[in-house]
């Protein structure tokens, strides 16, 4: 089984909704579409699903063209952000209902939904009203639906964006365990970073409209091919400065020297963007080679273990994560310290120029 | 002793709202002679001699059941029709759609009495005067633009994903309506039916027009009861009760969703 997107287009009324994308997902992948909010994540579903039109493009599955086959003769399952569910029947008859449209006998249908029932942990409430449940129990509701099937395709659209934060990591365990079961494609839209880490699998990154990189997660993570997508796989986002070199020597922001690395020694003179994610930004000197920026702290926020210091670089703003709980006076300068080996390299239009030295050695 | 004020009040308005409703029925159980010779607040003479000429008479009980054969065939069709328009107000947009809907809405804003005479002529030519099917197509005009709107407003609640969910799931758009989409919406295809049974069941300038003697309704049988030894004040005041009738029985069961309908959907 496979899914070609070939060269899909979608323009509403005169407006670019989907650029020119070319993407196939292979057989028994997990793929997670990862993007901001209106990057285009449920309108790439809506066209794989079929319920959108591309308009120019096609789409093709298992080798055929299935551009503008109906949705009811496709060979997909669909779970929404919002609990969709069909309130009117039992959560019994709700799992059961696409395979009562595929005349199975009574018997397997039966025995399917028992089982699905017992993964998502509903065996208690098949008697219930979907409305009737909590909104984690709907939503596994949906899931099983889903999963009872057995379609090639699976698509999830944020499914557990609308949860509170227990019951998304609990569900969220669960998503891996369906797909290895199911050993469909799997889709997943999420605007979170965290999550396409732990889903592992491919993930493509979105930016308004467009598949910014495509790869297996972490070699996405850490081989960024511009600056868009290694900021939008980074939480908090990225922070950037200026890199400039001039006659071999290195500057940062509005002045700062720094020593060139191997790498760096290759750079050519110009202007460049260094980018460096928060996590890699430290309180403390831990190497010798490590540069100091003098930041204004504008924000703390304390998790319980770990510190979010907001503040800002000359006209740039950046918020570094620390290990920890820091107790610094807001408004005033601190120290911030960075090993160079983390700084991406960006050229002036945002493409990758030098990756980080260290993403090299992991 | 200090006075309750709002039960005053409240039983003062009750009081109001009753004394026509009792009065009627305090006639329809007298004889002519009591209603006409005397003042009583309760019938002297008991009779339900009023009541038995209405259900043995053919040309009064044959009014209500004209009534009810033509308000029941204005509800099914009116709601056949109104289901799927306004499913595709509510999840359609077309060219126009706005307009057409608001254009629907002002065929209400005329009376009944304007179509009238352009009905009449028609259904005479056509040989449509005087059948039950006559009355109910002239009042699908009024009952038609309402139920879609309300069913509109019930439709537009149910999220577009559920309908989206049932195809991927496999339904037919014809299977996902009934199985699916309907029960979802119940409560405003009741609230519509109700809406349109009753607008049919108290309509009489139509129902007067179009009608002569096979379908004759029971509004027009009641304002053509003057005969030569004058107007049969008990018979009349009977068959006033039991035109009341109907209308709170379909009250009654309709009850529970008529408030639910007036929370969720727009009316």
């Amino acid at each position: 089984m496979s899914l070609e997107l070939a060269n899909i287009e979608l323009k509403v009324e005169g407006q670019q909704h989907i650029y020119q994308t070319s993407l196939t997902l292979e057989n028994a992948t997990m793929n997670v579409l990862l993007g901001p909010t209106l990057s285009g994540k449920t309108t790439f579903m809506r066209l794989m699903a079929g319920l959108d039109k591309p308009s120019s493009g096609r789409i093709i599955w298992n080798g055929e063209d299935v551009t503008g086959r109906r949705v009811q003769n496709r060979d997909i399952a669909m779970v929404y952000q919002q609990f969709i569910n069909y309130p009117s029947l039992s959560v019994y008859e709700n799992i059961a209902s696409p395979l009562r449209l595929l005349n199975i006998a009574e018997k397997e249908i039966d025995n399917e939904v028992k089982n699905a029932a017992e993964l998502m942990k509903l065996s208690n409430f098949l008697n219930r009203k979907p409305l009737e449940l909590s909104g984690g129990q709907q939503q596994r509701c949906a899931l099983a639906r889903a999963l009872v099937k057995g379609s090639g395709l699976v698509l999830l659209d944020e499914p557990l964006a609308n949860l509170d934060y227990k019951l998304r990591e609990e569900l969220r365990a669960e998503i891996p365990k369906i797909f290895a079961r199911s050993g469909s494609i799997f889709v997943y839209a999420t605007t979170e970073p965290e999550e396409a880490l732990l889903l592992g699998g491919n993930t493509a990154t979105l930016s308004k409209g467009r598949i910014t990189q495509y790869g297996k997660t972490p070699s996405v993570y850490r081989h960024p091919i511009n600056a868009t997508t290694a900021n939008i796989f980074s939480d908090p986002p990225m922070n950037f400065t200026r890199l400039q070199k001039r006659n071999g020597k290195i500057t940062l922001g509005n002045g700062l020297q720094l020593l060139p690395t191997n790498e760096m020694s290759n750079l050519s003179n110009g202007d460049y963007i260094a980018g460096f994610r928060p996590n890699h930004l430290e309180l403390t000197r831990s190497s010798e080679q490590a540069i100091e920026f003098k930041a204004t702290l504008n924000i703390t926020e304390i998790t319980g273990s770990e510190t979010y210091l907001h503040m800002q670089h000359e006209e740039q703003s950046w918020v570094g994560l620390m290990h920890g709980i820091h107790d610094l006076k807001l408004g005033e300068q601190v120290s911030v310290f960075l090993d160079p080996s983390h700084i991406y390299t960006f050229g002036h239009e945002g493409d990758l120029v030098l990756t980080a030295p260290y993403s090299e050695r992991a | 002793m200090k006075i309750n004020t709002s039960a005053l009040v409240m039983i003062l308005y009750i009081l109001f709202l009753m004394l026509p409703i009792y009065w009627l029925i305090n006639m329809s159980l007298k004889t002519n002679q009591e209603i006409l010779n005397t003042f009583s607040l309760w019938p002297n003479e008991l009779t339900f001699d009023n009541y038995i000429v209405i259900f043995t008479d053919p040309s009064w009980y044959g009014g209500y059941l004209n009534s009810i054969t033509y308000v029941v065939m204005n509800t099914v069709i009116s709601l056949s029709v109104a289901l799927p328009a306004a499913y595709a107000f509510s999840r359609y947009r077309f060219m126009g759609d706005k307009h057409l809907f608001f254009w629907l809405l002002t065929n209400r804003m005329a009376p009944p009495a304007v179509f009238a005479l352009p009905f009449f002529q028609l259904y005479s030519s056509v040989g449509l005067f005087d059948t039950h099917i006559a009355v109910a197509l002239a009042h699908t005009l009024f009952n038609v633009p309402l139920a879609v709107w309300i069913l509109e407003g019930f439709m537009r609640s149910v999220p577009k994903e559920i309908d989206e969910t049932a195809y991927i799931d496999g339904y037919g758009f014809f299977t996902f309506f009934r199985k699916i989409f309907m029960p979802l919406i119940a409560s405003g295809i009741g609230v519509a039916a109700f809406f349109c049974f009753m607008f049919s069941w108290v309509e009489l300038l139509l129902s007067r027009t179009l009608t002569s003697v096979d379908a004759k309704s029971i509004a027009a049988t009641m304002t053509r009861t003057v005969s030569a030894s004058g107007l049969d004040w008990g018979v009349l005041a009977a068959a006033g009760v039991l035109t009341i009738v109907p209308g709170a029985l379909v009250i009654y069961f309709v009850r529970n969703h008529i408030a639910k309908g007036f929370a969720l959907g727009r009316v």
